[in-house]
């Protein structure tokens, strides 16, 4: 990608006194006119595209409508605590169940990649668990648990509905993030077991100093993504009645007809996916450059 | 007495057998080495010793017990054996003094500051203390073979299996691994070695093993075999080792 252009050195890395040929410093113009050109062109068509979407909303027979119902700013102002506190909900339910997700589908990838035969029907086990929840809409396992577990009866058993639906997104989100931890451990080359294994370290502690470490570094990137999808999906639990930014915006919005609340929340995700999501992009391309890198070696 | 006895080892993958009633001898610091074409079951007989791969039949010894045995454990019989590879197999994500210590802190529960002391000791002996605090991808091919060595010495095995060590390096850099498997020779080091380098072969060999389809076709010192081979098939396999220009 760089090349360190200061200071110059020949081929035995002796700096030497360079100066760029006339051909060179043609091809330096010829690249400016060029680069020039293609920010130009960029510039244009953006502008074209998106001035027609901007156009075809604006002229819309019912934008005037709309307008009032969606973009009202100053019922937005007025709403925005509300909101934001409900958020404050969505954050906390994500940094817990994204804690307890890391703990379970750890212990599921770890589970599916083992090869003891004492493990075998843990292993059958933590299959069927990931086959299940990745099969089945998060939506439905809320529902399901929600108003399920109450049910029950069971005393001393929870029927918080923050705690159920937390529960349910972690479930499920486990059985999701065990299988990009269980990606990332095959991932690594048996050769490296093999080094790591005739040095005389056990299977445990080939896993935890050599295969372990290795693994995570490669899926940081979907974990990432999945952590951004984490916080939006936690928005559903409001189907149970949790107070959330998205319940927060619905109460609003059905006492007053107007909707502008919804788009206060998707503003207030906004804030916080996007910084998440190029930030997740960041660190792929990053990643993709080391291993670009090491293969070159 | 010897550290290794391989005896009648057979070993198969599916229908393919690569090790047919194999035995080999390797008495205390001698130098056995094994040549013979890509495919022959160099590779494969070091990873049966090191017990990466199981055997089909026969034994396998060392220092007079049977590390074959089923009910052995494994990680305790690799404590005394010391195993370096083709393509290096260092950890790319520990530093090379991370590398080289590990094994003497986790396994053999040396404390950490000896077991840094005696891996910078081993760096410096082989001209690599000032990469100790550097990590594998900035090292040259021949650099990190010679970590990938000092690493699997680094716990004094009683037992050193190098698996073509030179094959996937450039042609420059051969030598500087070679010398130090010739130093650690020196030492006393008793060692297995496969290789495709016959000059090298010479000066280190006590006995050269030429395999052939998984069979030692002709055994002996290096002076026979290698420079004055009696069977055909090695007059054929040495011909065109030369013809590549490894001779």
């Amino acid at each position: 990608m760089s090349t360190n252009d200061s200071p110059i050195h020949d081929s035995v890395g002796r700096a030497s006194s360079w100066a760029p040929s006339e051909r060179e410093l043609e091809r330096i113009a010829q690249r400016k006119v060029l680069a020039r050109k293609r920010i130009a062109i960029a510039t244009l068509s953006s502008v074209v595209v998106l001035g027609a979407l901007v156009f075809a909303v604006v002229t819309s027979p019912g934008f005037t409508v709309v307008k009032e119902t969606f973009f009202d700013v100053s019922y937005g102002r007025a709403v925005l605590h509300l909101v934001v506190r409900g958020l404050v909900t969505n954050i906390m339910l994500t940094v817990i169940a994204s804690i307890a997700i890391g703990i379970i589908a750890m212990t599921l990838a770890l589970l599916r990649t083992s090869r003891s035969a004492a493990l075998t029907p843990f292993r059958i086990l933590a299959t069927a668990y990931v086959d299940i929840f990745r099969g089945v809409p998060l939506l439905l396992v809320i529902l399901l648990i929600g108003f399920g577990v109450p049910a029950l009866r069971i005393h001393g058993l929870t029927s918080s509905v923050l705690v159920l639906g937390t529960v349910a997104v972690v479930l499920t989100y486990s059985a999701y993030v065990a299988e990009v931890l269980r990606s990332g451990i095959l991932s690594v080359h048996p050769s490296q077991r093999a080094a790591a294994r005739s040095l005389g370290l056990s299977n445990s502690q080939t896993l935890r100093y050599v295969v372990l470490p290795q693994a995570i570094k490669r899926v940081i990137p979907p974990l990432l993504n999945d952590l951004v999808a984490l916080l939006k999906d936690t928005g559903l639990v409001s189907i149970l009645g949790v107070i959330d930014a998205v319940r927060a915006a619905q109460i609003e919005g059905s006492r007053t007809f107007n909707y502008t609340p919804y788009v206060v929340a998707a503003l207030l995700f906004l804030c916080i996916t996007v910084p998440l999501t190029r930030y997740t992009d960041r660190t792929l391309l990053r990643s993709i450059d080391r291993q670009n890198a090491q293969g070159a070696a | 007495m010897n550290v290794l006895d391989v005896k009648n080892v057979r070993k198969s993958f599916g229908d393919e057998v690569v090790l047919h009633d194999l035995s080999i001898e390797v008495p205390e610091h001698t130098a056995t080495v094994l040549i013979g074409a890509s495919g022959s079951g160099k590779s494969t007989l070091l990873r049966c010793i090191n017990l990466l791969d199981d055997i089909d039949d026969g034994s396998i010894h060392l220092d007079s017990e049977e590390i074959t045995d089923p009910a052995i454990d494994v990680d305790v019989v690799r404590r005394r054996l010391g195993m370096v590879f083709q393509s290096f197999n260092l950890f790319p994500h520990m530093t090379v003094l991370d590398n080289i210590t590990l094994s003497p802190i986790r396994v053999h529960g040396v404390d950490k500051e000896e077991a840094r002391e005696q891996a910078i000791e081993l760096l410096k002996r082989f001209d690599l203390a000032d990469k100790a605090f550097q990590f594998p991808d900035r090292l040259s091919g021949g650099q990190q073979q010679r970590v990938a060595i000092i690493r699997s010495i680094a716990v004094r095995p009683r037992l050193l299996l190098l698996d073509e060590v030179t094959s996937a390096l450039d042609p420059v850099l051969v030598n500087e691994v070679l010398s130090i498997v010739r130093d650690l020779k020196h030492d006393g080091m008793t060692m297995v070695l496969a290789t495709h380098e016959m000059g090298f072969a010479t000066q280190v060999a006590d006995e050269v093993c030429f395999l052939e389809s998984g069979r030692i076709v002709e055994r002996g010192p290096a002076s026979q075999v290698i420079s004055n081979p009696q069977l055909p098939e090695t007059q054929e396999f040495l011909k065109r080792v030369h013809e590549a220009g490894r001779l």
